[in-house]
């Protein structure tokens, strides 16, 4: 496989920094300011609802250094989850009776403890959602992970944009396309992706400066496409906006979209997607304990704020039963980028919200 | 007054057009958007059908608008592309197709 890109870390590019990133979009003035549309639909100020979601990234390591990437993740990156941080991510999951745990990164099985975080939660009774790039699993030292995921039952989130090679390569880097078949393949041998309880999701982000077309109508093009020309199959499409940060920033400012993009993310500000906006339902937590409202703003180092308005303490500070009741109905942190989530038909980290 | 006739920034400025004649847009709005809707074709393929339409009429709003669509929708360039030599092999059938009226009109007046 031939990267797409290289991290903005590796290339020393001042997108590299989440102020920057913060200040770019903020330069592009208040029409972009979240807070109005969100105030004319009567939901300001946006509030979480409970904690439904843990989601935890457990490092910016990944075997792909793809062109959107929010995360600017890849193989230069070495950021990774501490033991103490795990442990406090494990009792606040099992302790602060939060019902999911969805890990993420990079490329989550490259993190060493991954098997012990799956099982761990998986015998606490928690549903798990791994967040996959498909092709991490051929890896030799990872390929015993796809047994692992099938024995406690993890719900398989894979990233594969388009289901023709051309368009997936250029996002993801050359070769990746065909890699990501033979994975589904193997997870498809083990059952997943077959209707059954073992569920195969797939996850598109448009390759491009335009948003996703209607979920169920590409359902239905992905999954007709994928049998015919690769007997491969799956249970959902998950549509997913790309949001304006990181690399996927930079393509927008290089490629002179970014003003006309966040123009379409305002002009389809859609209030009932707002009102399902994961963040209500959710808690992100960085390798390094910190909390956030989602996973874009955790990129965004934009830390979320507790029910009195301080910034959220780190995870390892205080007892989970404590950080439920600071965080479950905190005030949400916003910006431009949220835009990106209320447009059309809403975006999250399980498509659609609409 | 821009300096050309066709300005990308006059696209989003489409229901201006309405401002005289609100009734008349309108109508034109709502029927506009029933037939984009899925229907007995997807959204997807009128998207496509609208793109190679907008090369037949050579308008570059529409070539914009349905470009954009078209991706939206979840069609790929191979797609796009066979759109629009769809369009320009009715055009240029068109003019072909007239080669008969040609030769009616030689077979009449030649002996």
């Amino acid at each position: 496989m031939t990267a797409a890109t290289q991290s903005l870390r590796w290339r020393e590019h001042p997108l590299a920094s989440a102020a920057a990133q913060r200040d770019r979009l903020h330069a592009l003035g208040e029409r972009y300011d979240f807070a109005r549309p969100l105030a004319d639909a009567g939901l300001w100020p946006l509030r979480a609802v409970g904690i439904d979601v843990l989601q935890i990234n457990v490092g910016r390591l990944c075997n792909q250094t793809c062109a959107h990437c929010h995360v600017d993740a890849g193989p230069d990156r070495r950021e990774v989850m501490s033991d103490e941080v795990f442990e406090a991510c494990l009792a606040l999951l099992i302790d602060g009776g939060i019902g999911t745990l969805d890990v993420t990164g990079g490329a989550p099985e490259l993190y060493p403890r991954f098997r012990e975080l799956v099982t761990r939660a998986a015998e606490a009774g928690k549903h798990v959602i791994h967040r996959c790039n498909l092709t991490a699993i051929l890896l030799p030292r990872y390929a015993d992970i796809p047994e692992l995921l099938a024995q406690h039952d993890v719900e398989v989130v894979a990233s594969l944009p388009y289901y023709l090679p051309k368009q997936t390569d250029r996002q993801r880097g050359d070769g990746v396309f065909d890699k990501s078949i033979e994975a589904m393949r193997r997870l498809n041998d083990l059952g997943y992706g077959t209707g059954g309880s073992r569920q195969l999701n797939l996850v598109t982000n448009p390759v491009g400066a335009f948003l996703p077309g209607d979920q169920g109508a590409l359902t239905r093009d992905w999954r007709r496409e994928l049998q015919r020309r690769y007997d491969v199959t799956f249970d959902h499409l998950f549509t997913i906006t790309n949001m304006p940060i990181s690399r996927y920033l930079e393509f927008l400012d290089d490629s002179n979209n970014l003003e006309r993009y966040m123009d379409k993310l305002r002009g389809a500000f859609n209030p009932v997607a707002a009102k399902g906006v994961m963040c209500r339902s959710m808690l992100s937590i960085g390798f390094d304990g910190a909390i956030f409202d989602c996973d874009f703003n955790q990129m965004l180092e934009m830390p979320a704020k507790t029910v009195h308005g301080d910034d959220a303490p780190n995870i390892t500070t205080l007892a989970p039963e404590d950080l439920v009741a600071l965080l479950g109905k905190r005030g949400i942190e916003t910006a431009p980028h949220c835009l990106g989530c209320t447009a059309g038909a809403g975006s999250s980290c399980g498509g659609a919200v609409t | 007054m821009s300096d050309t006739y066709y300005d990308p920034a006059d696209l989003p400025k489409f229901d201006s057009v309405g401002e005289d004649a609100p009734e008349l847009w309108k109508k034109f709005s709502q029927w506009y958007g029933a037939v984009f809707a899925e229907g007995a074709l997807s959204e997807r393929e009128k998207a496509l059908i609208a793109l190679g339409v907008s090369h037949a009429v050579q308008c570059p709003y529409c070539i914009d608008a349905y470009t954009q669509a078209a991706l939206e929708k979840g069609s790929n360039m191979e797609q796009m592309t066979e759109a629009v030599h769809v369009a320009a092999a009715i055009r240029g059938g068109a003019s072909l197709v007239h080669g008969v009226q040609m030769r009616n009109v030689h077979d009449h007046l030649s002996m």
